[in-house]
């Protein structure tokens, strides 16, 4: 029983993870239809400009010899968390504006290939060797680096169930996040008009919304949930490297999947589920697997329910 | 006897290519020999991916994973039949003909291995594909790294150095000459309708899943070639090998040459690896530089250098033919761009 509680746990804990990313996946697939491969990537660069931030503002350890106050350790770790959502905003803009804009007239298959592009543009490109050390060192090449200590960490148990801290506050920043999109999605104006353009793209126009600027700013959100992502995670699981956005991005992207890809709660349902699916089937069985249980649920869920746990079956029409 | 005459058109290239091979085998150093022959395979690799990505407008991302099924099997195999000697013939021709069965073997895994890939995906729209695709490379290759029989991650060394220019070689006809009879093809119409417009093709009886799978096997049962033949020229075979990186470079072959250009990928296949060979210093920018051209390529020319058209169809070569026409290639008119489905962004068009 605490096996399964603990299992519960680290489910969750990484689950959360998934749901952010994936919650960037659908929304940009409900807007444009496409599969933004660089995502996976904008969260990599999440947990960098994380890292990069945390340098600036001299993010000290606990065990250092002048260890942080309270107020300290709040204010710096918002810093962070923030800075690095509007550090990918910035790059969701970026990406989108340069890369994708120009292509939006163009046939599918050609700005799902510039997405591999620019995903391969990110991954590589932060391998390469640093042109200039300071004030941060870019690209940061392709060694692994120690996250920076936001906060220290707590550990509690209960009824043998080992739980830090982290995968509190984590918890509750990404429920708060969440919550924050699901009001900005069926709340306000903007979400009303994404909701629209997500429905018809050429009729939200001729209803006077301007499309362009709603997708620009789908993509701005999506990059900012990605970075809130990075960052939860980097903290819980400190080493940092420019290649784990591939592999993370894509589970996420199954998550989606799973959740009904376009629908905002089908990607929270869907990341929880597969951060469980991973936890539990590693735990009982053997880890060596853990990465190719994602594929084995993307292909069961692609067999059995393509559209996913919240999509509607939709049929195409001419 | 109109018959013979197309079977003999079919070996033609066999008959001739052969022996050419095997003198330029003959002839070159053996540092150049490996040159040619990572030439030969990307030339397998790039004209089958192009079977699907160009000519079915789908997009796989996972060619490296059929790879490394093909490579695998055909090790396993090789190095089971090396001590084979087969009676009436000698050892080198014995060892010739083990290689023949583990080639074959290896393409019959990898086309099992699209089947299991390409049945679930292909039912769904292109995108899918992509996803799953790269999803099997890095499930294969994480069932690779937990064989204890397959070596885990130090992989298999020690093959038998079978695969030579003429292997190569006569593969990348073969390849070739696949791809282009499926072109002119009932099949390759179908290929083509379902890349122009899937609804349309569906609506005018044509089995779309069918085909899509279809193509998808053939492509990776000669990825399980290639695989098969660079591992028994390199005489090793690792999970490292075949990652992702791999497949993008296919990809980025395919793209450049143009999706559905046959001459175009043997093109940039083949330039692609001479100049990579030439760049062997700058191989930290090798990867950023793919990356670049990819964006670059879509931006500005997304067809590619050939688009759907085969070099003889280029305006200056069919001057420097003296104007004689060649029977335009394959494919609807020329100049029509891949068109992929897509209700959200096109232009104006008809209601429903």
């Amino acid at each position: 029983m605490t096996e399964f509680l603990q299992h519960l746990v680290n489910g969750i804990s990484v689950g959360t993870i998934y749901a952010l990313v994936a919650l960037g996946y659908t929304m940009v697939y409900g807007v444009l239809k496409l599969i933004n491969f660089a995502h996976g990537d904008v969260y990599m660069v999440g947990a960098f400009s994380g890292y990069w931030l945390g340098a600036l503002l001299g993010v000290r350890s606990s065990f250092s010899e002048n260890p942080p106050g309270a107020g300290e350790i709040f204010i710096k770790a918002s810093l962070v968390t923030i800075g690095a959502m509007v550090v990918c905003g910035a790059l969701g803009f970026v990406i989108e504006r340069f890369a994708y804009r120009p292509l939006r007239s163009r046939p599918r298959l050609t700005a799902l290939i510039t997405a591999i592009g620019v995903s391969f543009l990110l991954e590589y490109g932060f391998q390469l060797s640093p042109w200039f050390r300071t004030p941060i060192e870019f690209p940061p090449g392709p060694s692994p680096r120690v996250f920076p200590e936001l906060l220290p960490r707590v550990g509690y148990e209960v009824f043998g169930v080992y739980l830090s801290n982290y995968d509190l506050v984590g918890f509750a920043v990404a429920i708060g996040l969440m919550a924050g999109l699901q009001w900005i999605v069926y709340r306000t104006r903007f979400g009303t008009a994404m909701r629209a353009v997500s429905f018809d793209p050429q009729v939200a126009g001729l209803m006077g919304i301007a499309v362009n600027r709603i997708i620009t700013w789908t993509f701005v959100l999506g990059s900012a949930l990605a970075a809130a992502a990075g960052i939860i995670n980097a903290v819980a699981r400190p080493k940092i490297e420019p290649l784990f956005g591939l592999i993370s991005g894509l589970k996420a992207f199954v998550a989606a999947v799973l959740g009904g890809i376009g629908s905002v709660p089908g990607a929270m349902v869907g990341g929880m589920v597969l951060g469980l699916a991973e936890e539990y089937v590693a735990g009982y069985t053997s880890s060596q697997y853990r990465d190719a249980i994602a594929f084995t649920v993307l292909i069961l869920v692609l067999l059995v329910r393509p559209a996913g746990i919240f999509g509607r079956v939709t049929v195409e029409k001419v | 006897m109109a018959s013979v005459r197309p079977t003999l058109r079919s070996f033609l290239p066999f008959a001739v290519g052969a022996p050419l091979l095997w003198a330029l085998q003959q002839i070159t150093p053996p540092d150049y020999n490996i040159i040619l022959i990572a030439a030969g395979v990307n030339i397998v690799l790039a004209v089958s991916l192009n079977v699907v990505n160009g000519f079915t407008g789908q997009f796989s991302l996972g060619h490296a994973g059929f790879m490394a099924v093909g490579a695998y099997t055909a090790a396993k195999i090789s190095v089971a039949l090396t001590g084979l000697d087969l009676p009436f013939v000698s050892t080198a021709v014995s060892d010739q003909i083990g290689f023949a069965i583990a080639l074959l073997a290896s393409m019959v895994t990898a086309a099992l291995a699209g089947i299991l890939v390409g049945m679930p995906s292909l039912r769904l729209r292109g995108d899918y594909l992509a996803i799953v695709t790269l999803g099997f490379g890095e499930i294969i290759r994480s069932v690779i790294e937990n064989m204890k029989f397959l070596g885990q991650a130090t992989g298999l060394s020690g093959l038998p150095a079978r695969t030579n220019l003429v292997w190569v070689g006569v593969s990348a006809i073969a390849t070739v000459v696949m791809a282009r009879r499926l072109a002119v093809s009932t099949q390759g119409r179908a290929l083509f309708a379902i890349r122009e417009d899937e609804v349309a093709a569906e609506a005018m009886g044509v089995d779309t899943t069918g085909y899509k799978v279809r193509a998808f096997v053939i492509s990776a049962a000669y990825a399980g070639l290639a695989g098969a033949l660079i591992s028994h020229a390199i005489l090793l075979a690792t999970p490292r090998m075949f990652t992702f990186i791999r497949s993008i470079e296919v990809v980025v072959m395919v793209v450049l040459g143009g999706l559905g250009s046959i001459t175009g990928s043997i093109l940039a296949a083949f330039v692609l690896t001479i100049a990579l060979e030439l760049l062997r210093e700058f191989q930290s920018f090798r990867m950023v530089a793919y990356a670049i051209l990819l964006i670059v390529l879509m931006l500005t020319r997304p067809q590619g250098i050939f688009g759907h058209r085969e070099i003889w169809d280029l305006p200056f070569v069919r001057r420097l033919l003296g104007g004689r026409l060649v029977p335009a290639a394959a494919g609807p008119a020329p100049a029509a761009p891949t068109q992929i489905r897509d209700d959200s962004t096109a232009g104006p068009k008809g209601t429903a």
